[in-house]
């Protein structure tokens, strides 16, 4: 295959791109003049980087002086190309300034205060190639910081250190945008260097066949070329059409080869590699010369300049002393464009302090003349009318307007599947569209969105893995734990079972307080069976949890209703109605002992149920009894059971003591309930406290003003759906209040019970006052 | 005789046709994906549990158990898009009640920064992120992994001394987007 | 000095649509002189009034658009419409004939689906085959060659006939399009087909004064007129040649093959391609980018399917001539052509899209 193609090229037969187009080349401006050295700038300004991959790390700190060709950064990062010192000179900042960007950002430079002297540092210089190993020029590469110099700025020593088989070198000699002269320049006056440089590449790289791919337009570089190649056989000078964008990697691989470089590939997978002309150059520069990359060729043209023409730039001199090299000064458009780079591809620079860099081949200022569209205002894009002229020049034969109308859609789907990632940016289509629509624009926008997309889904994806081991690991601890704890549990058993002194010592202390807790409650059952024969089936005496204490509780409170019912001389409708409510009640703490959250509805419902029936029966008393027990229930602390218990028994003794028919049942009432809860531990205690400090005051509400009690149960019946709602919260807070009052309450924490005991005492006292009252209040339900 | 015709006829045509759709649909059955594996990729993955789920699984999960679609704030609107053509549902507005706080009204994406001075080293950050982008030890200055982190603010608020904040990522060469208008351009005289 | 930024490519070719409409309305002037030359005043009345139509319907409808009026009011798109509209239509039909269409064309084809570049179909062909349609009876007020004329059809008379269907001296349309012997005229493709439906043949029906000592007396040199200004079209490269000469080789193939099998009841390949609207067509309506096919595979297959269809409609249709309809067919399918003429990309297999 190769050999055909070498045939076809003796021939100066080549093969054609699809498209392309001829913009107004206007290189005259600057090809017949040499290249000119410019004095030194006053001051560089260096990116640290300037090339496709990584910034390297600072080798330099401000202050520091340094000689012409010293590196300036370094890293074993292979992607990484370290950048020189064009000139000695003084760092005078490391900061953040303007970069060689389209989008006029900012990214840390070395700002280099040029001294003048131009001192080198140490050269190598190697007069025989021969000596050095392949290893050896690639690190020179390397250390000279070559990056390719054409555009895109890939690491050069990445491109030449390629191990597979190389069938064909080209090099890209091109140059087809319009205006840019530099490498043509380069080639006419050093060309033997470029040759040199070729036959490094050559050796590194073994190609089957070089080929030298110059546009037709350029006569005098062909020719040197040709003479300075003339005894190597292996080297091919191609003269290829001119036509815009031959110079395209993609593109000048068809032309020369007729091979398409498969999309999403690169050419090297092909067999092709691809270097620049002013890469050659600047190889040989570094291999022989020990000269790392500290300068390039720049064409400053444009017909807004007095003196256009191709200059010796070192890298990091800004646009602005290279603008006031070649007279600048007849610019009268109040906007001006400068453009780095041709007028297809390049972009516009936001600031004068713009350095050159390594892929900076041209600094364009046109006049408004020459070029209006690029001094235009506002876009003067009009529809499209499908005329089909980008899709005719389209060098990647894409649908440049299927792809702006999917890209104004943001259909990224279907920009995908019209190939649009196999855009080049050369801008053909954009050039001829008589819509004058910003095509490549918008391509440029849609490609941005679409990396930023797959930057997200990536970014998505990771944060999906990261999440999922976040929770395995979670997973994992959790029963890490767990075994542990059980562990620790198994080991503390079996440290009990052993006969270690210490460990019987804690055995028979536990037991002892078991025991003697059992002996409270026995002792504590025994006074109750005393004071009520009802109660004599209670399992008082077993009673150690909680929840036989609920069970004891709702039993005994039962046995005082029926008490109650024989004695009680009220109505008998609203007995029944007390009667459903307490055992709506009493079956609602039954389920509390074995759901907290069902007996917090239970309880609401319950008080709702019994505020209804007492409303109805016109019982303003029990209304408020009920108010005052389910409160209670709803309290949400850890022995809540007890408390419910405790609330209960307190609200039947309410009734009781209020119906005051039966002060006996009350008084017995009052003794067994606190007892009971005072048995568990100190919280009961504190609650009974409380409950009895809120019978103590509801009883003496009841006695100050039963106005106000009417007043609430009229109330209550107007608005009862909201109530029963608001209810449950407001006097949950009351019995904490209460609670914490009792807390309060000056008394030693060992002799509770004694201060139990007072409470009750006290709260009988004021029943018995109450009782007094009772008729008067009898009175008032009769009314 | 001819109803009995008719009938066989219409009969044995329905049969074979039957016949027909049910060897295609086990013959050309088309394994895709879970629907809740589908939605999951549809979602940002900030696992920010604002949707009121334990993070974006669960909500996926929720969703094809019916829960409403609108509750995915990073996601947004286009988020509730895809779901709704996956779903075969309507577009609905983003349930404010879901966007937590003063949720970015911004596109930039932002990420959680901690102020380093401030930092106690409680750990109570660390063990609030979801995708374990927050590294630190007790009494140790912690700091955020800014290429994991989702910008999900769930470290905002367990932090006791406020040491966190989330800030939007800067403008770099390789986000920029392409918004000319955007540059400062320097007027020179 | 100040920057000025701005995307790259900062270059342009200088090329722009009203530009490229302009060239396309120059160059329907043979066809147009030509017509003027064979039948009169009566096309080129039709003209003015449906450009003075379409810019104010274009006017109308922009300002209600709330687009930029100045911008889009003169691209040249509305003039060459009603410029099309105009040529197609019979020379003495009504006034209104041309007002109806052209606001069909221009609001309803046109700008309703949002103006130019966003229409799928061809408005000119759209608005005529709405006329030709729903008025088919004035839309068929053909006026013979002015040589056959009996009543002497200047601009006046011409003018009179159009707003009142009466010359000055009072000859109704009718009138004026019988001939001398008392046979109206129609065009030579209607006489062709109604002949041929009578049983006569080819042969037969052309010694019909309308064919003339040609093909078609007058129609030929009309045709002929378009045809030239076609090419001058492709060699500024306004229009792709592709459209026209598929479409042109199609028709002649399909009638080439009709006229082997068939002699007798078949017309030979030059009359279609020299009588009704078959140049036109080709060389400014169907090469119409914005309702055409955007590759240039699409664009051949859009001229042979065209050429194919305007054959089988002059042959077998109910219309003596078919490119309008032909056309709007083309139209229709021209995105689904579009969507299987994909070129391959650069880099990519045949298959791999």
């Amino acid at each position: 295959m190769v050999e055909s193609v070498i045939e076809r090229i003796t021939r100066g037969h080549f093969w054609d791109f699809h498209g392309g187009i001829h913009p107004p080349e206007q290189k005259f401006l600057t090809s017949n003049k040499p290249i000119k050295q410019l004095a030194l700038p006053k001051q560089l300004i260096i990116p640290l980087q300037q090339h496709i991959g990584r910034e390297g790390d600072l080798l330099v700190s401000i202050g520091e002086h340094v000689l012409k060709g010293q590196a300036l950064t370094l890293s074993t990062n292979p992607m990484v190309v370290p950048i020189h010192a064009p000139t000695s000179g003084t760092i005078s900042a490391i900061k953040m300034s303007v970069i060689a960007h389209p989008s006029g950002l900012s990214q840390l430079c070395v700002f280099l205060d040029v001294d003048g002297e131009d001192t080198w540092r140490k050269r190598d210089v190697c007069t025989d190639l021969a000596q050095l190993s392949n290893h050896e020029i690639i690190k020179k590469i390397a250390d000279a910081g070559i990056a390719g110099m054409g555009g895109a700025g890939f690491p050069t020593h990445i491109k030449v250190s390629s191990k597979p088989d190389i069938k064909f070198l080209i090099i890209n000699g091109a140059e087809c945008e319009p205006y840019i002269t530099a490498d043509d320049l380069l080639m006419m006056e050093q060309s033997n260097a470029i040759v040199d440089g070729i036959k490094i590449i050559d050796r590194l790289l073994t190609p089957a066949v070089i080929l030298i791919g110059i546009e037709a337009n350029k006569p005098k570089a062909i020719k040197a070329l040709q003479q300075a190649t003339a005894a190597i056989e292996k080297i091919k000078v191609c003269i290829v059409p001119t036509k815009y964008p031959t110079g395209g990697e993609k593109q000048l691989v068809q032309i020369l080869t007729g091979q398409e470089v498969t999309s999403g590939r690169l050419p090297i997978h092909d067999g092709i590699v691809m270097q620049n002309i002013a890469t050659c150059f600047a190889i040989n520069e570094a291999v022989r010369h020990d000269t790392p990359l500290i300068r390039r060729v720049v064409t400053v043209t444009g017909q807004a300049l007095n003196k256009p023409q191709n200059v010796w730039a070192l890298l990091g001199t800004p646009i602005n002393f290279l603008l006031e090299q070649c007279s600048v000064e007849n610019i009268k458009n109040e906007k001006q464009t400068v453009i780095m780079g041709g007028p297809m591809m390049g972009f516009s620079v936001s600031s004068e302090l713009v350095p050159i860099v390594k892929t900076s081949n041209c600094i364009l200022v046109p006049s408004k003349k020459e070029m209006p569209s690029a001094f235009e205002k506002e876009s003067k894009e009009v529809e499209c009318i499908r005329c089909g002229q980008c899709s005719d020049v389209c060098p990647s034969q894409l649908l440049p307007q299927e792809l702006q109308w999917s890209a104004k859609a943001k259909d990224y789907s279907q920009l995908e599947k019209l190939n649009l990632r196999d855009c080049i940016d050369c801008g053909a289509c954009a050039y001829v569209c008589p819509s004058q629509i910003p095509l490549v624009h918008y391509y440029r926008i849609a490609k941005a969105e679409i990396r930023e997309q797959q930057q997200l889904d990536l970014k998505a994806e990771k944060a999906k893995i990261r999440f999922e081991a976040r929770k395995l690991r979670l997973e994992k601890e959790k029963v890490a734990r767990q075994e542990k704890h059980q562990k620790a549990a198994a080991a503390r058993k079996a440290a009990m079972n052993k006969a270690t002194p210490e460990a019987t010592g804690a055995k028979s202390a536990v037991a002892a307080a078991l025991a003697r807790v059992k002996a409270k409650k026995a002792s504590k059952g025994q006074s109750q069976v005393n004071t009520s024969d009802s109660q004599n089936d209670l399992p008082t005496d077993t009673a150690v949890d909680q929840k036989s204490q609920v069970a004891t509780a709702i039993a005994r409170a039962k046995a005082k209703k029926k008490l109650k019912e024989e004695a009680v001389q009220k109505p008998s409708t609203s007995d029944g109605i007390v009667d459903n409510a307490i055992e709506e009640k009493s079956a609602s703490t039954q389920q509390a002992s074995t759901d907290d959250k069902k007996e917090k509805i239970a309880a609401a419902i319950a008080k709702a149920k019994a505020k209804k029936l007492s409303k109805s029966a016109e019982a303003p008393d029990l209304e408020k009894d009920s108010d005052d027990t389910s409160p209670k229930k709803t309290v949400s602390s850890d022995d809540k059971k007890a408390k419910i218990a405790a609330a209960i028994a307190k609200a039947k003794a309410k009734k009781l003591s209020k119906s005051a028919e039966v002060p006996g049942l009350e008084k017995d009432s009052e003794d067994s309930l606190p007892e009971q809860t005072v048995s568990s531990d100190d919280k009961k205690a504190k609650i009974a406290a409380a409950i009895a400090k809120a019978k103590n005051k509801a009883l003496a509400k009841a006695n100050e003003g039963k106005v106000e009690v009417n007043e609430t149960s009229l109330l209550t019946s107007t608005n009862n759906a909201t109530e029963i709602d608001s209810k449950p919260l407001q006097p949950e807070k009351m019995v904490q209040n209460n609670i914490a009052e009792s807390e309060n309450k000056p008394v030693a924490a060992t002799d509770k019970k004694a201060k139990i005991a007072a409470a009750i005492a006290k709260a009988k006292a004021k029943k018995k006052l109450k009782e007094a009252n009772t008729v008067e209040e009898n009175d008032r339900d009769g009314v | 005789m001819n109803i009995l015709l008719a009938i066989l006829v219409l009969g044995s045509i329905a049969a074979v046709f039957g016949a027909l759709l049910g060897f295609a649909s086990v013959r050309f059955k088309v394994d895709a994906d879970p629907i809740v594996d589908q939605l999951d990729a549809l979602l940002p993955q900030t696992q920010c549990g604002q949707c009121g789920y334990p993070g974006c699984k669960p909500y996926a999960q929720a969703v094809a158990d019916g829960e409403a679609i609108n509750k995915c704030a990073p996601g947004g609107e286009d988020t509730i898009k895809k779901i709704a053509d996956l779903m075969g549902v309507e577009v609905q507005p983003i349930d404010d009640s879901h966007v937590s706080g003063d949720a970015p009204k911004s596109n930039r994406p932002k990420v959680a920064f901690v102020i380093e001075e401030d930092c106690i080293g409680c750990t109570k950050c660390i063990q609030a992120c979801p995708v374990d982008a927050i590294i630190g030890a007790a009494k140790q200055m912690h700091t955020i992994i800014i290429d994991e982190c989702t910008g999900c603010d769930l470290c905002v608020a367990p932090c006791p001394v406020d040491c966190i904040e989330m800030r939007e990522l800067p403008d770099t060469i390789h986000n920029w987007q392409w918004d000319l208008t955007s540059i400062p351009v320097k007027q020179l005289d | 000095m100040a920057f000025w930024i701005a995307s790259s490519p900062h270059n342009h070719n200088h090329t722009k649509t009203p530009n490229l409409m302009r060239l396309v309305i120059y160059a329907t002037l043979p066809g147009v002189l030509a017509q003027w030359y064979f039948f009169g005043w009566g096309n080129l009345i039709h003209i003015g009034l449906a450009m003075t139509t379409a810019i104010i319907c274009e006017f109308t409808v922009l300002s209600l658009r709330k687009k930029p009026i100045s911008h889009e009011l003169f691209d040249g798109s509305a003039f060459l419409t009603a410029l099309l509209l105009g040529i197609c239509l019979p020379a003495l039909a009504p006034w209104w004939i041309t007002v109806i269409g052209t606001m069909f064309a221009i609001v309803i084809v046109k700008q309703l689906y949002g103006g130019l570049g966003h229409n799928p179909f061809n408005p000119a062909m759209a608005g005529y085959v709405m006329l030709l349609v729903s008025f088919p009876l004035q839309m068929t007020l053909w006026q013979p060659p002015l040589t056959l004329v009996a009543v002497d059809l200047n601009f006046s008379n011409t003018l009179t006939t159009i707003l009142t269907g009466f010359t000055v001296e009072g000859y109704s349309v009718e009138q004026v399009r019988t001939s001398i012997d008392g046979i109206t005229m129609a065009t030579p493709l209607d006489t062709l087909k109604t002949n041929t439906g009578l049983g006569l043949t080819v042969l037969e029906s052309i010694k019909s004064p309308v064919f003339g000592e040609n093909l078609a007396l007058g129609w030929e040199w009309v045709n002929a007129g378009f045809l030239l200004g076609g090419l001058f079209l492709i060699s500024r490269k306004a229009i792709a040649w592709q459209t026209p000469v598929s479409f042109l080789l199609s028709l002649f193939i399909c009638s080439f093959i009709g006229y082997s099998i068939s002699p007798d009841s078949s017309a030979s390949t030059m009359f279609h391609w020299f009588s009704g609207a078959t140049m036109l067509g080709a060389f400014f309506i169907l090469t119409d980018p914005v309702t055409g096919a955007t590759s240039n595979k699409g664009r051949i297959v859009v001229g042979l399917l065209a050429g194919l269809l305007v054959y089988l409609i002059r042959t077998s249709g109910g219309y003596p001539d078919g490119v309008a309809f032909a056309i709007l067919l083309c139209n229709m399918s021209a995105p689904l052509i579009d969507q299987y003429t994909r070129p391959r990309t650069y880099g990519h297999q045949k298959g791999d899209k």
